[in-house]
């Protein structure tokens, strides 16, 4: 090892020193330390910190703390429903789309229309994999231009959230308690607000999967690496 | 014996594969004659450390620096302006070095959900960028495991992968500083230079730790890191808003570790690795809150800490959903 070789430790001239002094202090330190075992008889020597023993049992209590009032917890919402390109382009060079409605409104639903190989006239190449849902349980056969839940109830596709949770409770629980789709801000809410991703921000709706991801950051720490051994850990 | 001996003993080298610091029968005697000897070391240690010559490149003033602990409101607010005026020398960086303090009646616990998390690593980049890591080593502290499924034993996983993830067969487990309640890593120290906060936060006064490494050996979790060379940080990169006992920039030589970003979490924000993670498996919070949503975790999923049987208790926990 060469740990000790640190002549250009800003501290390094100290270590040594302290290292000189104290190695045969320290290695009974430590033998103590590796025999016992007992933290009891080191706290008592070193009478260092007091450790907060069964922190849930603390007498800390939030009642310490004013009642403020809350920071909103803000959802993010897509921006408006889908609407469909034109290929077309305005006067200002932007495309042109038009709603859902545009077509669907002179069409009858086609309720055998349930995976993408069904479609054939249009929306050809949509991609989906999500079970066996049928494109009209979550779209409304009344009015594309909304979703809608098991019920018929008319949803506005900003919310989609509310049709995700009503096939997908359990998510949906653990998504209320922070344990499924994080989050961004304030922990304590007192302090300021906080935002969490919608559903759809991670779940496309046609293919809900979570896709693959290729990792790009790798610390350069050789712990647990295959290809070297083990005490070269971190050793330059 | 002469300093440029390897200065950890052989019973506590990353060599060795076990880490016996707590956990082992001890009779009442030995006990006993143990907490004689430590006093005795522990005062010896406090004596001698400001006897030794002042190393040339560092000042004065800091060499004459006390312990965070025995600092005055004023005196920090010295230390913490030389500091940054240091941090503007070296890194042509304006910082604010603050002194967040616990937050009273708080106790901080993080938990994981292997379930979502896919190994993808954006955790260990933000700490790496949020805490002033230095940027030749990518040094992070977090690790993330990749685990074959069917076993917990965090010395099988592998750090190194670099294809798509998740892969079927395996499962991935982020592991940092599990702020244990009984730390070993904070009893080892032979200068007091780490300890444990009221709200849970295991610190390290980076001025006052001599580098001997003998908390990296310590810790069970292998979450300490050694600041084998000065920190390199490019003066844009220097994330400004820095706390005294985390992410200031680290002289090189002393120990360090996750602080649960006490700089944010101490204002109410959320870890940045919490925010860095793209499946939203990570969940921070305050035991002490019933309402918490780390609390609602402890009761409804079925939680588990690692190595539990050396009796760390850590405030790290891990669940799968079921
Ligand atoms: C340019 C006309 C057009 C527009 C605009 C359009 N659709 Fe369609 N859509 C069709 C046609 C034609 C079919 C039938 C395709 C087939 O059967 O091959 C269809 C089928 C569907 C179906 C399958 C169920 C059914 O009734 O056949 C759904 C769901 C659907 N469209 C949703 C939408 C949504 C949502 C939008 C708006 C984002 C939209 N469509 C916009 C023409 C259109
Ligand atoms: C799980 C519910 C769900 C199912 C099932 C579903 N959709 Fe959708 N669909 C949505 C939502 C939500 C959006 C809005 C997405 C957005 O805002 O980008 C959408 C958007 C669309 C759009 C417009 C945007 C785009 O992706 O082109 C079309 C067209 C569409 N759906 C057609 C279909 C068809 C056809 C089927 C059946 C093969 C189907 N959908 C099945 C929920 C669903
Ligand atoms: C009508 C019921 C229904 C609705 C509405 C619905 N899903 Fe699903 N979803 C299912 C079923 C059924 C499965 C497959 C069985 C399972 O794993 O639960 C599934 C599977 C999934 C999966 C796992 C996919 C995989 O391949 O691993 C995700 C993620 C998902 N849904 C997300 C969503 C999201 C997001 C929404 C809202 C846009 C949504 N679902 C709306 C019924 C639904
Ligand atoms: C931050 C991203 C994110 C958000 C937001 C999110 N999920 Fe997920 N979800 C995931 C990940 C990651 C998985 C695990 C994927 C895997 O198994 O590979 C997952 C899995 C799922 C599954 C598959 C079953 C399971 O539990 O593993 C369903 C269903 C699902 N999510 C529904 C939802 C619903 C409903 C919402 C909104 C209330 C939601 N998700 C919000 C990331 C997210």
């Amino acid at each position: 090892m060469t740990d000790s070789k640190s002549t250009t430790s800003r501290k390094g001239v100290a270590i040594g020193l302290l290292i000189g002094g104290l190695t045969l202090a320290v290695i009974i330190v430590l033998t103590v330390v590796l025999s016992l075992g007992k933290r009891a008889a080191i706290g008592a020597s070193f009478e260092p910190n007091p450790i907060q023993k069964n922190p849930k049992h603390s007498s800390l209590s939030d009642s310490s703390r004013p009642n403020h009032v809350l920071f909103p917890v803000k959802i993010n919402r897509p921006n408006s429903g889908p609407r469909v390109d034109t290929d077309i382009f305005d006067n200002d060079g932007q495309p042109v789309t038009v709603s859902c409605q545009t077509c669907h409104a002179t069409r009858a639903a086609n309720f055998e229309n349930r995976i993408p190989t069904d479609l054939n006239e249009f929306h050809n190449g949509l991609e989906f994999s999500h079970s066996s849902v049928s494109c009209l349980s979550c779209h409304n056969s009344d009015n594309y231009d909304f979703l809608k839940l098991a019920d018929q109830t008319r949803l506005e596709f900003v919310d989609v959230m509310t049709l995700c949770s009503q096939c997908h409770g359990t998510q949906r629980r653990d998504y209320d308690h922070g344990a499924h789709g994080g989050m961004n801000g304030y922990w304590d809410l007192t302090k300021g607000p906080r935002t969490r991703n919608n559903c759809v921000d991670c779940h496309d709706p046609h293919v809900p999967a979570f896709p693959k991801m290729r990792p790009t950051f790798k610390p350069h720490d050789r712990f647990l690496s295959p290809t070297e051994p083990k005490a070269e850990t971190h050793a330059k | 014996m002469p300093s440029n001996e390897p200065h950890v003993p052989p019973a506590t080298n990353k060599a060795s594969a076990s880490l016996p610091i707590i956990g082992q029968p001890s009779t009442r005697r030995t006990a006993l004659k143990g907490a004689a000897l430590t006093l005795g070391l522990a005062a010896f240690g406090k004596a001698i450390w400001p006897m030794i010559s002042i190393p040339e490149n560092v000042s004065l003033d800091e060499f004459l620096q006390q312990h965070y602990k025995e600092l005055s409101a004023d005196d920090k607010q010295k230390v913490f302006a030389r500091l940054a005026t240091e941090t503007k020398e070296k890194y042509g960086a304006k910082v604010t070095i603050n002194d967040q303090r616990p937050i009273p009646g708080v106790k901080f616990a993080y938990a994981i959900n292997l379930s979502k998390c896919n190994g993808n690593g954006k955790c260990m980049e933000a700490c790496n960028i949020e805490n002033n890591h230095h940027r030749g080593v990518d040094q992070s502290y977090i690790r993330v495991l990749e685990m074959t499924k069917g076993s917990m034993e965090m010395e099988h996983g592998s750090t190194t992968y670099t294809h798509d993830v998740p892969q079927d067969d395996k499962f991935y487990m982020p592991v940092q500083c599990q702020q244990c309640d009984n730390p070993p890593c904070v009893t080892v120290c032979p200068v007091e230079a780490t300890w444990k906060e009221e709200d849970g936060i295991v610190v390290v006064d980076y001025n006052w730790c001599i580098g001997c490494r003998y908390c990296e050996a310590a810790c069970p979790y292998h979450a300490r890191r050694f600041n084998w060379e000065q920190p390199e940080i490019a003066a844009e990169e220097v994330n400004p808003n820095q706390g005294y006992l985390s992410n200031r920039i680290r002289p090189q030589g002393t120990m360090e570790k996750c602080h649960f970003c006490l700089h944010r979490t101490r204002e109410g924000r959320l870890p940045a690795c919490l925010e860095a993670c793209p499946t939203g498996a990570r969940v921070f919070g305050n035991i002490n809150d019933p309402d918490s949503d780390i609390n609602w975790i402890l009761k409804n999923k079925r939680v588990f800490v690692l190595k539990e049987e050396l009796g760390t208790e850590p405030s790290f926990f891990y669940f799968f959903d079921s």
